[in-house]
């Protein structure tokens, strides 16, 4: 990546996207795709914070058996908080919104997304959502969990359930109006001779993870509707005294809360297989293969949501069912693991911060995803169910995989978004830091879990102290590695040396125009004569 | 999507269809019908939803990926309601219910406060 020459000092092009308008106005009111993915960054950067905050005061809590710090209704609280704050106003934007957002109409050769109006409209009611939740947060909060599980959210939860629900409920449409409208943007915005299977895998994931948004969203919308039906109309719908099933809410929930882990997940693997192609300078292997397995993921995510209520009242034999169909749904997600690893085969691999952090993504995202076998499989999951193994196994996927995901792809295409470089050395150490600390805060918790602590309480037996004060470590070395990018990002953007269109030598249309990219995007609309990656080809379309 | 031009005469119709059919669901729900209360609610409700998407949503005129996008969330919807009921079909396939199910065996948990298992606390 970094071997490539550059001979002339690369200069920033005299007008662009960043400076085509000035003023908060031009800010707030644009339907240029690539602003409104920076209002997402600022957001979601807020919200992560936030959540972050939240997660080192639990794990500041748990360094003493009996609670350093609050009572434990307090704690309910605050995790249920982090849960709901980092999956619904983090994570799930997080790619979409912003690198997708950016990336989309650049990647297809198209100058905004199909429905730019709405594309904004989707910030603003994310942002009205958001704001209804952190109300409902500061008034006192939610102690169900982010999981919201009957009887407890509809009957005896005293919080300010309703209120949070109805937050998440917004945020929803949010969803899927940007799930909407990336899915017609790809269908009908490609550039002539972009063909499906020209596209780069980053449009095939973030395509499967539309899907997930229009048909996932709506049913936590219906399923939250129903418990405020029922916590204030007290119609039956969960609650046996009233001739409900609460059985029923855990399979509605579920049935969303699923393919939502592959909402997080999926956008994820779409940036690592541009990071590994970029940072091998190689064609992804078997790029048809990596790209059918996003659809699959999506389509089998909606068929493994028992594999939660193994030990909630569930019928066993549905409880096959479902494991077997959470062993199917591995099968894609090893397809492109092995895919990956395959394409750094006999490549000349860099290690600049992206490709470190791709690297990063493919040893958790293993690990999360094989601890996952665990809990699908009837037998096992009934030791390890509610304990601290689950905690350990999807924070390995969602933190080790979507949020490495996240900065990896944040740092690749940081020079197009800006301009400008960052510091190398510092996002190498950053990124070791960041993944030096993640082991340690949740390699621990595996072990917690095994040897029995139950997730969500906020006090254990002393024997657990020694690995908790562990992940409680690794927790803080993990916060300064999420600092440390903030820092650096912030000073590159004012003070960063200029980086030229393609400081990567990378393929793909987006390294084709200057960066930052002009309004338009493309003067000309391109015309598309390769497929992706077309490493080793003639440079012709190199700026 | 607008290209096809109906009638004003073919919306009336089926918006007093709708309001027909809402009627007669009313009245069915003032004879008992023993199990086939609710089935008989359900398939009107079905019909009056066919009724809405076909000619309110101008499916009967489209073709194509609009049809693909319409039987695709029926489909999914089956999977929805297909596994869900694999559960509720199943669950008294066993002889002994789940924990909750059986009234006779008393948990631990419901045990009063001083006989219920204790954490091991530091010496």
């Amino acid at each position: 990546m970094s071997t490539v020459a550059v001979e002339v000092t690369p200069t920033l092009p005299e007008v662009h996207y960043l400076n085509a308008d000035y003023g908060w106005r031009s800010w707030l009111f644009t339907t240029d795709h690539k602003r409104i993915a920076w209002l997402y960054l600022f957001a979601i950067t807020g919200f992560f914070a936030v959540g972050g905050l939240m997660a080192t005061l639990m794990r500041l809590n748990l360094v003493e058996p009996q609670g350093a710090l609050m009572e434990p209704a307090s704690y309910n609280k605050l995790f249920t908080a982090h849960g709901l704050i980092m999956i619904f106003f983090f994570l799930a934007p997080s790619i979409p919104t912003v690198l997708g957002n950016f990336l989309i109409p650049i990647m297809i050769g198209a100058r905004d997304v199909a429905f730019p109006k709405l594309n904004l409209l989707s910030w603003y009611i994310f942002m009205l959502a958001g704001s209804v939740f952190m109300l409902a947060v500061i008034r006192g909060g939610v102690d169900t969990g982010w999981t919201l599980y009957t009887p407890l959210s509809t009957t005896y939860a005293n919080g300010h359930v309703l209120s949070a629900a109805v937050g998440i409920f917004i945020s929803g449409f949010s969803s899927i109006l940007t799930g909407l409208n990336f899915m017609v943007t790809i269908h009908k915005m490609r550039a002539p001779g972009m063909t499906w299977f020209r596209l780069p895998l980053f449009i095939w994931s973030l395509y499967a993870t539309s899907v997930i948004f229009v048909l996932a969203m709506p049913v936590i919308a219906i399923t939250l509707a129903l418990i405020a039906l029922e916590r204030v109309f007290h119609v039956g719908i969960f609650d046996p005294a009233l001739g409900g099933d609460p059985i029923l809410f855990q399979h509605l929930f579920w049935f969303f809360g699923h393919p939502e882990v592959y909402i997080l997940i999926l956008p994820s693997m779409g940036v690592i297989s541009e990071l590994v192609a970029a940072g091998c300078r190689k064609r992804v292997f078997g790029y048809s293969f990596v790209a059918f397995s996003s659809v699959a993921i999506a389509a089998i995510s909606f068929m493994v949501w028992g594999l939660h209520m193994f030990l909630t009242g569930q019928s066993v034999y549905a409880g096959f069912v479902f494991s077997a169909l959470s062993f199917a749904v591995a099968i894609p997600s090893a397809i492109k693991v092995f895919n990956w690893t395959a394409t750094m085969h006999k490549a000349s691999v860099s290690y600049d911060a992206p490709m470190l952090y791709a690297i990063g993504f493919i040893g958790l995202f293993t690990i999360g995803g094989l601890t996952g076998l665990f809990l699908a499989s009837l037998g096992t999951d009934v030791h390890l169910h509610d304990t601290y193994f689950v905690v350990a196994h999807f924070h390995y996927v969602m933190v080790g995989g979507a949020i490495m995901g996240y900065l990896g792809g944040l740092h690749l295409w940081w020079p197009k978004m800006t301009g400008k470089l960052y510091p190398e050395a510092w996002a190498r150490f950053a990124c070791l830091l960041v993944f030096a600390g993640f082991n340690l805060t949740f390699g621990p918790q595996f072990i917690l879990g095994y040897l029995g602590m139950p997730r969500r309480y906020a006090v254990y037996p002393p024997e657990f102290q020694v690995l908790n004060v562990m992940s409680s470590a690794g927790a803080s070395i993990l916060a300064v590695g999420y600092f440390i990018p903030l820092v650096y990002f912030t000073w590159s953007a004012f003070k960063g040396p200029v980086a030229g269109p393609n400081p990567w030598g990378a393929k793909g249309l987006e390294w084709t125009i200057p960066s930052p990219p002009p309004t338009n995007n493309f003067d000309v609309t391109p015309i598309v004569t390769q497929e992706a990656y077309a490493y080793g080809h003639e440079e012709a379309h190199v700026g | 999507m607008s290209e096809h031009v109906l009638p004003k005469r073919l919306y009336f119709v089926i918006f007093v269809s709708l309001v027909v059919l809402t009627a007669i669901t009313t009245g069915v729900a003032f004879i008992d019908l023993g199990p086939f209360n609710t089935v008989v609610a359900l398939v009107i409700a079905v019909f009056k939803a066919t009724l809405v998407v076909l000619f309110f949503m101008h499916l009967k005129y489209q073709t194509g990926m609009t049809r693909v996008v319409i039987v695709a969330a029926l489909l999914w919807l089956a999977v929805l309601i297909g596994i869900t009921m694999s559960d509720v079909f199943t669950r008294h396939w066993t002889e002994k219910g789940s924990s909750w199910q059986r009234s006779s065996i008393i948990s631990p948990y419901r045990q009063t406060a001083s006989a219920a298992p204790r954490l091991p606390r530091r010496a």
